[in-house]
């Protein structure tokens, strides 16, 4: 294949995606009710095409075993069949169907992942905001005990807590959001500080607004925009996170499928230039892009610019 | 209780001279004489060589060698007092000769004279003595330790050394090719197991553990027509697709691992050859014959039969290996049971067996990680599978490969375990199928084995000897605690330029982890 | 400015404390792992009797406080130990694996600094064009691949049969400057490829975010050019951010990247620190990880020193 092809397959690629972003917003503008149409209506195209990427993700999520042409853990054929009309994508290592894999997995791994961030995000936004703005030793005693759990590398410290508590969903859940939470209240934290000596801060200080009040109202809107983005990585970190622990030896339980570690399980075949791998780390990228598609839209909507 | 059994067993006189005899025949073809040479070797070029293993904890301890990295690092710079040749004959090393004594309690090993050491200095009675007292006693902290156990006085005697052992065992001379036994220099009595001299084949120049080692060729080595290489280089390179650009690339010779997944992929790269030997080395699931429900024998059965063992070569093995049938004695072995049914995937039989066993179902859990053996997971998840149809719900739970040996293996009720294989059936048999043994894996205790195990360690008669460990094969089969679905292939890969004898060793990987002494440049 | 050097004083003994836990953390998850040194040690070959033999030999049978202590006071007179796998001084098993773990954290962020920030300005200031977006999801595949994964699609490309780079980054026969440059390329833009794209994210956020204030229009509206705004006024105020997202991702170019070390087969502290913990090897693991949050503290209490100086309301702080 030549540059030039590549290129127009790119340019094709890329124009059937926005055509696809249109059609959604154009559909999505017609079917919601009055409020949320109109903020449709400022989306663009790339936001329009990650919102699609993502209800056509939690579609296949909750809907799995009906769109799945076969079982998760079925063996149905011969290791490593090539693509056919019965199984399209083929099969993985031990026979089993890769489509189905994957749909399979996108209910695993989009779930824990979310779960994962939101929890992440539940602590350590909430935390670091209480920080900057009370101040003080609880400042002081929430930043250490942040330090210290920073200081320890997080993959060497997942392995370590993982290989103690065990490798179930929920404590690979857990111990990943407290990890991760670590950064996001340095972020959060680090942002606040810059508001609270903001003078309508102090202005609402004066007038006597109580804590929950001043965080929620007055610190955590102007602090929205970087927490966002950082969601929006922080997200896609999860199931680099499972992948890089699977990588090492632990993980979710077989047979379970989940993206990062089928990309651990046919990562080899790339070093031939056998595109297999791609499969799940495409479907990964396609989620984050999308992701950050939205969170770019909110994070414009955000900051008031009217361009 | 660790004593191993090795050595317990009586001999008769016959056994032995018989032995003996049939050992030094082994010995009286001289240095070269089981060797076929293909091509006239020729001398040079560094051989760099990329393992799968190497960690940054090893130690140049012999007592702490365990992966592959060290034990190669063994054999290229060390020699040991016999050898295990390509065919699986012994051979003397550093022993130019031995004799036992009628009862095969008293071994008489002449040290080969005038062996030099990297540094210079001459191998001596008192040196093997020293380099076999450093695994032996209350304090040694060396994982040989149960194999010298039975060894219960050593004394030199000008340039003999004279073994008592506890009691006779004819297999001894085989049991001083382990590698964890090299032969070392020694003041005063004791090796320094952090020495870097010995007397194999190449100097060692430089080791960074877990990472890489580095040798010259020794020149005085006492070998004829061996080491051909200038030089040797180990690289520890531990991912698998790392350890094949490596080759592909030409940035190493030789790999000693080839990842099962792609081998076909492997096998199609212009100036690359892929090794495949097929030895003793086999994969097993043990269970705990003490607690229910594995301590029914039809419960065994019942799980023996359920596993599709085909489907595993085929699948985990990439067809690198052959079938199991439960018993760890490999077919190019000597007593290997030729008349033992196979067992196949039978899930009629296996509900059968349950049915035995009064149970309609059967829920177990079964422990594995990577660690036990490659694909372990991968083969718990098949596994599985086919045990559903026999109505047997078998749940695979991942272990982390983190302490798998320490945590997992022994401990949980059902786990994976992996064996290299031992050169004679009763060193295997006692070391992992007799009552008591350290590394009974699955706690099996059964009276009529213990009985024949000793029996035929004493026996003499080809056909008697046979008849036993048929019989010991049959009992480790069906009635023994460990599922053994596969026997898997040493598969590495080596780049056009190298060459090799036309048989190559399957006690170990790496030609016996002789390459550097045993392979070429063409 | 004695504001801030009080600062520096203060974090600093801070940063004591916080490596003194670290190691009382790290040695009770050690601690707590199953199996002790001398299983881990034996593996599959281990006795009873030769483990008792080992933990005697060891002191592995003390009780761990004592172990403990025992440790810290000979960290404390400057004596980090020997390894208990083969009695090599901790020292000398660091010593050129810090070196080579500096190396590629500091080449990797040579490049990906710059480049961030770079990309992250033009992008906020193209923000919304067909360069913004190419640019930002360009940056996103190339993390959403787990490390290792790139590192092999890299290696396919460019290290392969005829490749122009080794697929193997060692230092082996003492190579100059420029070959180890040249050596360490994949891994070096591997690691690149991972930590772009969050902080040329965060860049591009912290300007858009200030970019609706009021003294950013009343520089566009005297008719400064759009570069020269964000580059003069909204830059120096979106400085904290950024300055924090660089410094996490430098320390985790020290600390987190063992994967990469793995697949370029290049002895750094991470692969140490993995073996260690899987053999129990308790004096080379507490160092490693002293060393690892050592470079996160100093890192860290730079990044605020930085953040404080580009906010002179922080500086003054009441």
């Amino acid at each position: 294949m030549g540059p030039l092809i590549v290129l127009l397959w790119a340019v094709a690629v890329i124009a059937a995606c926005l055509v696809a972003g249109w059609l959604f917003r154009t559909v999505a503008i017609v079917a919601t009710p009055h409020t949320i149409k109109r903020e449709l209506r400022t989306a663009p195209l790339t936001a329009s095409f990650g919102m699609l990427v993502i209800v056509i993700y939690i579609f296949v999520a909750i809907f799995a075993p009906l769109i799945a042409p076969f079982p998760e853990r079925e063996i149905v054929g011969p290791e490593y069949m090539p693509w056919d009309h019965i199984h399209l994508l083929g099969t993985d290592n031990l026979g089993r169907d890769m489509l189905s894999r994957l749909i399979f997995g996108a209910r695993n791994t989009v779930g824990i992942a979310f779960v994962t961030t939101a929890l992440a995000f539940l602590i350590g936004a909430i935390l670091g905001l209480l920080a900057a703005t009370v101040g003080g030793w609880l400042d002081q005693i929430l930043s250490r005990v942040v330090d210290v759990l920073m200081a320890i590398p997080a993959l060497i410290f997942s392995l370590l807590l993982l290989t103690i508590f065990g490798t179930s969903i929920p404590t690979l859940i857990l111990v990943i959001a407290v990890i991760d939470s670590t950064r996001v209240f340095r972020l959060a934290r680090s942002v606040a500080l810059n508001i609270v000596v903001m003078d309508y801060i102090e202005a609402a200080k004066l007038r006597g607004e109580g804590l929950w009040r001043l965080i929620t109202r007055e610190i955590l809107p102007n602090a929205l925009a970087p927490l966002v983005a950082e969601f929006g990585l922080r997200f896609c970190f999860v199931f680099l996170a499972i992948s890089a622990l699977s990588f090492l030896g632990l993980g979710l339980q077989p047979p379970m499928a989940d993206w990062g570690s089928m990309v651990k399980e046919n990562a080899t075949l790339i070093s031939f230039g056998d595109i297999t791998p791609l499969l799940p780390a495409g479907a990964i990228a396609l989620l984050t892009v999308s992701v950050n598609f939205v969170v770019d839209w909110q994070l414009h909507r955000a900051s008031g610019l009217k361009e | 209780m660790t004593k191993t059994p090795l050595f317990t067993g009586g001999v008769s006189r016959r056994g032995v001279l018989k032995g003996a005899s049939a050992l030094g025949g082994a010995a009286l073809l001289g240095p070269m004489g089981a060797r076929m040479a293909r091509a006239q070797p020729t001398q040079g070029g560094v051989l760099r060589i990329g393992q799968a293993h190497g960690s940054t904890t090893d130690s140049l301890d012999p007592g702490s060698w365990e992966n592959d990295f060290m034990i190669l690092q063994a054999h290229t710079r060390n020699n040991f007092l016999t050898e295990i040749m390509p065919d699986g004959t012994l051979r003397p090393e550093i022993a130019e000769s031995w004799e036992a004594s009628a009862d095969a309690a008293e071994w008489v090993f002449t040290i080969r004279s005038g062996v030099q050491y990297h540094s210079g200095r001459t191998v001596t009675a008192e040196d093997v003595i020293a380099s076999i007292n450093h695994h032996r006693g209350e304090d040694s902290t060396s994982a040989a330790k149960p194999i010298v156990e039975g060894i219960t006085e050593m004394r030199a005697d000008g340039m003999n050394v004279i073994f008592t052992l506890e009691s006779g065992n004819a297999d001894f001379p085989f049991i001083m090719s382990d590698y964890h036994l090299p032969i070392l220099p020694s003041t005063d009595g004791a090796i320094d197991p952090m020495t870097t001299d010995g007397c194999g084949p190449y100097r060692l120049d430089d080791l960074e553990f877990g990472v890489s080692a580095t040798y010259s060729r020794h020149d005085g080595y006492w070998k004829d027509n061996a080491a051909y290489f200038d030089g040797v280089e180990q690289i520890a390179i531990h991912d698998a697709a790392a350890r094949q650009n490596a080759l592909i690339s030409g940035q190493v010779d030789y790999i000693d691992t080839v990842d099962l997944n792609t081998v076909h992929l492997m096998q199609r790269a212009p100036g690359i050859n892929v090794l495949s030997i097929t030895g003793s080395q086999h994969y097993g699931l043990p269970m705990d014959t003490r607690e229910a429900p594995f301590s029914d024998n039809n419960v065994r059965q019942a799980l023996k039969y359920a596993i599709d063992r085909q489907q595993l070569v085929d699948t985990i093995l990439n067809g690198y290996g052959s079938v199991g049938n439960d018993h760890p004695i490999s077919p190019g072995q000597r007593f290997f049971n030729t008349e033992l049914e196979q067992k196949t995937f039978d899930p009629d039989r296996s509900r059968y067996y349950l049915q035995q066993a009064g149970l309609d179902s059967l829920d177990v859990d079964i422990h594995l990680a990577d660690a036990a053996f490659a694909g372990a997971i991968d083969a718990g998840v098949l596994y599985s599978e086919t045990a559903a149809q026999a109505g047997i719900n078998l749940n695979v739970v991942r272990e982390p490969n983190d302490g798998y040996w320490s945590n997992v293996w022994m401990q949980k009720p059902f786990c994976g375990t992996y064996w290299g294989g031992r050169p004679t059936e009763d060193w295997m048999f006692a070391t992992a199928y007799s009552e008591g043994a350290a590394w009974n894996e699955s706690y099996w205790s059964n009276e009529r084995f213990n009985e024949l195990l000793i029996e035929a360690r004493a026996e003499l008669n080809e056909d008697l000897r046979r008849e036993m460990y048929f019989e010991m094969q049959d009992l480790v089969a069906n009635d023994g605690g460990t599922i053994i679905p596969m026997f898997a292939a040493y598969v590495g890969a080596y780049s056009d330029a190298l060459a090799h004898n036309d048989q190559i060793a399957s006690n170990w990987r790496n030609d016996g982890h002789r390459i550097s002494e045993r392979w070429w440049f063409a | 400015m004695s504001h801030i050097w009080k600062m520096v004083f203060k974090r600093l003994g801070l940063g004591f404390l916080t490596l003194f836990i670290v190691s009382l953390l790290i040695f009770l998850a050690t601690e707590l792992l199953p199996g002790d040194f001398a299983q881990e040690f034996l593996g599959q070959s281990a006795t009873p009797e030769t483990v008792a033999a080992i933990r005697r030999q060891l002191g592995l049978d003390l009780p761990m406080h004592i172990r403990y202590i025992q440790w810290l006071a000979g960290v404390l007179h400057g004596d980090f130990g020997t390894s208990l796998a083969n009695h090599r001084p901790v020292i000398d098993l660091i010593g050129g694996r810090l070196g080579n773990t500096l190396f590629l954290a500091l080449y990797a962020a040579a490049i990906a600094v710059p480049l961030s920030l770079m990309l992250g300005i033009l992008a906020a200031l193209f923000r919304n064009s067909f360069f913004d977006r190419f640019v930002n999801a360009s940056a996103l595949t190339s993390i959403s691949f787990p490390e290792f994964f790139v590192a092999y699609i890299l290696i396919f490309w460019l290290a392969g049969m005829g490749g122009m780079f080794p697929s193997m980054a060692n230092f082996r026969g003492d190579p100059n400057f420029l070959d180890m440059l040249y050596r360490t390329f994949l891994p070096a833009i591997t690691l690149t490829l991972v930590v772009t794209a969050h902080m040329m994210r965060m860049t591009r956020a912290a300007i858009i975010n200030l970019l609706a204030s009021p003294y950013i229009e009343m520089a566009r509206l005297k008719g400064m050019t759009p570069m020269r705004v964000i580059v003069r006024h909204a830059l120096p105020n979106a400085l904290a951010p950024i300055i924090n997202v660089i410094a996490l991702n430098l320390a985790y170019l020290i600390t987190g990247v063992v994967v990469v070390e793995v697949v370029f087969v290049y002895p750094g502290l991470g692969q140490l620190m993995v073996d260690s913990v899987a053999a129990r090897d308790m004096p080379v693991v507490q160092a490693v990880a002293l060393i690892f949050a050592a470079a996160y503290v100093l890192l860290n209490l730079t990044a605020d020193v930085l953040a404080t100086l580009s906010n002179p309301r922080l500086v003054h702080r009441r």
